[in-house]
């Protein structure tokens, strides 16, 4: 076969298969968020964005986005930096921080509940020491604060190793030798890790970030198991309107907004850690 | 003052042993090249010396001073590495200047520095380049350049000008040495191109699967070669060996033809360079059997009882493969070598 029209055969089954399951049910959310049952109009998105909620649930979502994603990006570059030096028991110690991927969100949050509500771990513990008389309600609106530090700390615990495995990936593909010039000429380790690790990483934390903030504007069930409506967040009024509200139009307007935030933050992060031309491995 | 002294150093890699005892002290501002194969272990050796390597036996000293335990940076060197190792996310400038800015060097004298070692190494027109786009040969030049602008006591250099074409290898070599003299730079220079070694070096050290086999002047190492491997691998073409049996009092038996040798009673080779054969009346029985002409020279391989040999011979000499040639070996250029041991004999 013709070799200039050959890959786009290769590729028509799969882009096939995404305009009819994604492309198509797409364009159905986006006409359902543009009309209200008679042509095109605005009002799902100001029924949407007027309603009382929306701000604080924009707030929240925001607010525990940055709060996780650049601890999670810490943590993670720590821990792949670790494993990488490690010569024996590398796999070993990759697969155990990388379990908590392989449990739902729903079934992390139920965890961490485990741990936070009233007849949990932690009230155990703390009235165990003496620490309290009485076992208390942690998850309550009088606490806010241990509510969003238990969203937080289960996201971290969940979703660190997402990132930890693309940079792990992404540290093994440096070669050893400029680590090597640079230990020559004069670098500490922290010099390395700032002046060569982290530039020639950048693809890897592109990838990192912009799915780990995707998924931090899309958390849902980690906050519908510890906070449920003390912590309202977008995905969150999503649901609401669909499934409580019954309001197809508001859910998809809502929908939109989440992913024209992401697309946002997508296209901000590739923007800071691009690579010049001619500057790659 | 920067004297290099590595003692009795080794090296092992799981089982296969890369290095045997290397002992050799390089003078303070000597330019000392290693010389051997690919696989002998040129590179390990420097980088034992630069500290990016483990002897797993043996002592490093720099300018007095035991440094195996001491960090790269800490050794007072600078090192061209053979992959170049050129940072790829940092332009040229950035490139040459990064050791000066770990100094934490003031920003005009990282761009003096800069400046002046990329203009000896002819890369001053690509400073603001990335190294993706960059030629293997001007990368190789960065590289060279981020060595010599740290200015060091010491200069540990892997095959440096291997990527260049001739031409530019040949001015390069030239600058190199200059720069190196005149800054009392002591240097460890690493090549398989013994051209290279010849015009360069203080003295070479040839080496030969993990040993230093000898380690000497160039002319001496030409000479005066320690073992038949020396003999066999300097020199274009190297030199010529036949096997030469006693005849007693001194006198050898050489493809037919008596010969002056030393006193010895086992049999020994004979070993001569193609430039020291002389065409005569009386010598070596030849049959010419490829000719080469190399426009001043004739290169002849020709067989001498059943073993090849080469002569250089002067063009003017008309010889056509067939013809049947009498060498005569200039007396005072034949070599002897111990089949056994493979050392020169005296
Ligand atoms: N890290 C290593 N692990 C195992 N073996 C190694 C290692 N590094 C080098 N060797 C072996 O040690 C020997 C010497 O290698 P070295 O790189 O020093 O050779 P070299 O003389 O520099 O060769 P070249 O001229 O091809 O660069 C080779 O046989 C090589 O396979
Ligand atoms: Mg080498």
């Amino acid at each position: 076969m013709n070799a200039r029209i050959l890959p786009y055969v290769l590729i028509l089954p799969v882009t096939l298969f995404l305009c009819l399951f994604f492309l198509y049910p797409f364009i159905l959310v986006a006409q359902q968020a543009f009309s209200t049952g008679s042509g095109f109009t605005l009002d799902n998105f100001r029924d949407v964005t007027s309603h009382w909620k929306f701000p604080i649930s924009m707030k929240n979502t925001l607010l525990l986005a940055a709060a996780v994603v650049p601890i999670q990006l810490a943590l993670a570059l720590l821990m792949a930096t670790m494993v990488s030096r490690m010569e024996k028991g590398r796999d070993l110690v990759l697969y155990i921080w990388t379990i908590p991927l392989g449990i739902s969100d729903l079934a992390a949050g139920l965890i961490w509940l485990a741990i936070f509500e009233q007849s949990g771990f932690l009230n155990t513990m703390m009235s165990g020491l003496g620490v309290v008389d009485k076992p208390v309600n942690l998850l309550s609106y009088q606490h806010p604060g241990i509510v969003f530090l238990a969203i937080a700390l289960a996201e971290i615990w969940r979703a660190t190793a997402i990132m930890l495995v693309i940079l792990v990936a992404g540290i093994g593909l440096i070669p050893k030798e400029y680590y090597e010039a640079a230990e020559v000429f004069g670098a500490s380790p922290w010099k390395r890790f700032l002046r060569i690790t982290l530039p020639m990483l950048r693809p890897s934390l592109q990838t990192a970030l912009v799915l780990r903030v995707i998924l931090a504007f899309e958390i849902f069930a980690v906050v519908a198991a510890l906070g449920g409506t003390l912590f309202p967040v977008l995905m969150g009024e999503t649901y609401a309107y669909q499934f409580d509200l019954l309001n197809g139009g508001a859910a998809a307007a809502i929908a939109l907004i989440i992913l024209a935030i992401s697309i946002g933050f997508t296209l901000l992060i590739l923007r800071l850690l691009r690579v010049p031309k001619g500057a790659s491995i | 003052m920067a004297e290099i002294q590595i003692k009795n150093v080794a090296k092992t890699f799981g089982t296969y042993q890369a290095l045997h005892d290397i002992n050799l002290t390089i003078a303070d501002q000597e330019f000392m090249v290693l010389l051997g194969a690919s696989g002998c272990g040129k590179t390990t050796l420097l980088r034992i010396v630069a500290g990016l390597e483990t002897a797993t036996t043996g002592e490093i000293w720099i300018g007095g001073r035991r440094v195996d335990h001491l960090a790269p940076k800490d050794r007072g060197i600078a090192m061209v590495f053979q992959n170049y190792a050129v940072f790829p996310h940092m332009t040229v400038f950035e490139n040459i200047g990064f050791g000066l800015r770990m100094q934490k060097l003031a920003n005009d004298e990282v761009k003096r520095r800069v400046e002046r070692t990329a203009t000896l190494m002819h890369i001053e027109q690509l400073l603001n380049r990335y190294s993706g786009e960059l030629s293997g040969g001007q990368r190789q030049r960065v590289a060279v350049a981020r060595a010599l602008a740290m200015e060091p006591d010491v200069i540990l250099m892997d095959e440096p000008l291997s990527n260049l074409d001739a031409l530019l290898r040949m001015e390069m070599r030239a600058e190199l040495k200059g720069v190196l003299a005149e800054s009392k730079t002591t240097a460890i220079y690493v090549t398989h191109d013994q051209v290279e070694a010849m015009s360069m070096a203080d003295r070479i050290s040839v080496m030969h699967q993990g040993k230093i086999v000898q380690a000497a002047s160039p002319i001496e190492v030409y000479r005066n070669p320690a073992a038949e491997f020396v003999a066999g691998f300097i020199g274009n073409p190297p030199m010529n060996f036949l096997s030469a049996t006693p005849a007693g009092n001194g006198k050898w038996t050489v493809a037919g033809e008596t010969l002056d040798g030393p006193n010895a009673t086992a049999p020994l080779q004979f070993a001569i360079r193609p430039e020291d054969m002389q065409l005569a009346d009386t010598g070596l029985k030849a049959t010419a059997k490829v000719v080469e002409p190399l426009g001043a020279h004739l290169l002849v391989t020709c067989d001498v009882n059943g073993t090849m040999i080469r002569a250089i011979l002067d063009s003017d000499h008309k010889v056509k493969p067939g013809d049947v040639l009498t060498l005569a070996p200039q007396p005072d250029r034949v070599r002897w070598f111990d089949p056994q041991t493979t050392l020169a004999v005296a």
